[in-house]
């Protein structure tokens, strides 16, 4: 486990760079994850999916379906790699601060 | 007729792509190997050098030694990568535990899957292999390789990784065990463009596909699987490589009801090649086996003496479906009674073959026990033509993900979706009529749901109706 300093708070990561506490979250947390992710700037259709990712969240304790995703925030799939090029796991579940995805990846 | 691939295929030429010279990679003489020592004490492993069978301990302990003594030029991640797994899993097996932790999500640009990333609990203890990911790489079909691919392959791993690989993994990728998380984008530009080759998948998603070894060297094969498969993988890669799917799915393609690649346990959709006329009887090729000319199941069973070849009690009373007899000399089947088992041809293969009106069956919905029981796929398409371009397969894959896409839970199988919703139902929604063959046998159980259409007055009934004819 890592410890980071963005915009001037301490913030714990584990070693995929996710946010061990999703409570921790800012919208800085989102900017500084953004290069690690391939993404220069993000612009409103990145911050639509994150705050998406992030209401989901906070409403059902778990990350959306990627058909659900796509469907809720009329992004294609192929649209959600173009704004996140490691795709929604990787890519916007960590800039949303949500936990790391578990399971048989 | 001869393979013909889809795009103009690399010609690798190993002595202009290596990267080490013939004495570093044999950089160690028998005699360092035999005195050589793992870092750690290993009495545990070392127990597993003895017997007859290829040892892993020993092989590890050879690539060990040649990471020693490479220059620190000619590796990029841990040198020590080996012996640190070695130390690891002797610590595991005396604890009768695993040391690696729970998950992790590393990948490349571009895709969502194909990385399985993988970190040590004990890291200060074992440094080089603090991450330790694994790569699927998407074999060949069939696995048939060139060594000029292999020794390419294998280069460019020593030096950005672990040296240590998986060939295959149960999918049936090329699997590379163990690097870090900085070597992955060079590795994955590597592959991609001095191996013309890409990585497979994992997530939710299409996987890996694999398929028998097929017409390329086997006579029974009922359609070209390593085209088919080839073909399959190469159209659905963007499902392949970005996950879209309520879970992972599995495409396999055996070439004949035999089943050596296993798709009937281990495939979401199971393509089995058959045939629909007449198996091929060479009446004279009979005569030989029953005269004892030619041995039985090509000799399969020469290691123990099972007496004389007896046509009557090994293959005409063995049939499952009792449909052959022999009439004097001439051995006769009733096709029609036929259950394609593949029993009398594997017993006789100089003498019966498959038709020559030739497909696949699809079988759908196998599946390991997690979450509610292990499942083998069901039949759905008794039998449809395989030929190239395969419009027809294409558009019956398209029609199940459509459905299981949209109605399917979070990771849930498909297996489990027709559970879920049905045999009926599955089938009517994907277009299918039902048909005898998708059952072994009737429902037992009177439960029987009936579409209101199908019932005459439908379910709107008046009680007062009722009433007038039968008093309370
Ligand atoms: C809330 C109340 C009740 C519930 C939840 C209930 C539930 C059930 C269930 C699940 C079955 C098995 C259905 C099957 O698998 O075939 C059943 C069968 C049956 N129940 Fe009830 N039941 C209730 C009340 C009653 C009452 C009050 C009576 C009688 C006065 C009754 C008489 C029967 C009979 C005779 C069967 C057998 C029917 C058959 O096998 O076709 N039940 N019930
Ligand atoms: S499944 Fe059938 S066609 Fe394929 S290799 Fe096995 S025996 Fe041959
Ligand atoms: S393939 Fe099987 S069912 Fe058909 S004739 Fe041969 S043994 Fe009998």
């Amino acid at each position: 486990m890592a410890s980071v300093n963005i915009a001037g708070r301490e913030v714990e990561l584990d070693e995929d760079g996710f946010m061990v506490n999703p409570d921790d979250w800012t919208e800085d947390c989102a900017k500084y994850f953004a290069s690690g992710e391939g993404i220069n700037e993000l612009n409103d259709d990145h911050w639509k999916v994150i705050h998406y990712l992030r209401d989901y969240y906070k409403q059902f304790q778990i990350a959306p379906m990627i058909r659900k995703l796509c469907k809720e925030t009329g992004c294609s799939l192929k649209y959600i790699y173009e704004l996140f090029p490691s795709g929604p796991a990787k890519g916007s579940c960590k800039l949303a601060g949500l936990p790391k995805p578990t399971g048989c990846v | 007729m001869a393979f013909e691939p889809v795009r103009e295929m690399k010609k690798l030429n190993y002595e202009e792509l290596r990267i080490y010279s013939d004495a570093e990679l044999k950089n160690y003489t028998e005699e360092e190997l035999k005195s050589f020592k793992c870092k750690y004490e290993i009495p545990k492993l070392d127990e597993l050098e003895k017997g007859p069978w290829p040892s892993f301990v020993s092989d590890a302990k050879q690539e060990a030694l040649r990471r020693r003594k490479l220059s620190d030029d000619q590796i990029l991640t841990h040198r020590d990568a080996v012996e640190d797994l070695l130390g690891q899993l002797e610590l595991s097996f005396d604890e009768g535990e695993t040391h690696w932790k729970h998950g992790g999500i590393v990948g490349v640009f571009g895709y969502g899957g194909g990385v399985i990333g993988r970190y040590s609990d004990l890291a200060e203890k074992y440094p080089s292999i603090a991450m330790f990911h694994t790569i699927r790489v998407n074999q060949p079909a069939s696995k048939f390789y060139s060594t000029d691919f292999l020794k390419t392959i294998c280069d460019m791993w020593e030096y950005r990784g672990s040296g240590l690989m998986n060939l295959h993994g149960s999918t049936g990728d090329l699997v590379l065990l163990g690097t870090t998380t900085e070597q992955l984008e060079p590795i994955f530009y590597e592959l991609g463009h001095v191996l013309d080759t890409d990585i497979g998948g994992s997530g939710s998603n299409l996987r890996t596909p694999a398929c028998c070894i097929g017409k390329a060297r086997c006579e029974y094969a009922c359609y070209d699987t390593q085209a088919l498969c080839y073909e399959l993988t190469n159209y659905y890669q963007d499902e392949l490589h970005r996950p879209a799917f309520p879970y992972k799915f599995k495409f396999k393609f055996d070439g004949c009801p035999n089943g050596c690649v296993a798709s009937i346990a281990r495939s979401d959709m199971s393509f089995i090649g058959t045939w629909r006329d007449d198996i091929r009887i060479d009446q004279d090729a009979v005569k030989a086996y029953i005269a004892g000319d030619i041995v039985p199941n090509a000799g399969a069973h020469k290691g123990r003496d099972w007496g004389k070849f007896d046509i009557q009690k090994e293959v005409i009373d063995l049939c499952p479906s009792k449909c052959m007899s022999l009439e004097g000399d001439q051995l006769v089947i009733d096709n029609s009674e036929c259950v394609r088992c593949m029993h009398c041809i594997n017993t006789m293969p100089k003498a019966l073959k498959p038709g020559v009106d030739t497909g696949i069956s699809i079988l759908l919905g196998a599946k390991a026990p997690i979450l509610d029981g292990a499942q083998m796929a069901t039949l759905m398409i008794p039998f449809m033509k395989a030929e190239a371009p395969y419009d027809n397969i294409k558009e019956f894959v398209e029609k199940v993900w459509e459905f299981w896409m949209e109605e399917g839970k979070n990771r849930e199988r498909l297996g489990e979706l027709m559970q879920r919703v049905t045999l009926p139902k599955f089938i009517e929604t994907i277009g299918l009529p039902p048909a005898p063959q998708m059952v072994k046998a009737p429902r037992s159980n009177p439960y029987i749901f009936w579409k209101e259409e199908d019932v005459k007055g439908g379910w709107n009934r008046d009680i007062n109706d009722y009433r007038s004819r039968h008093k309370r």
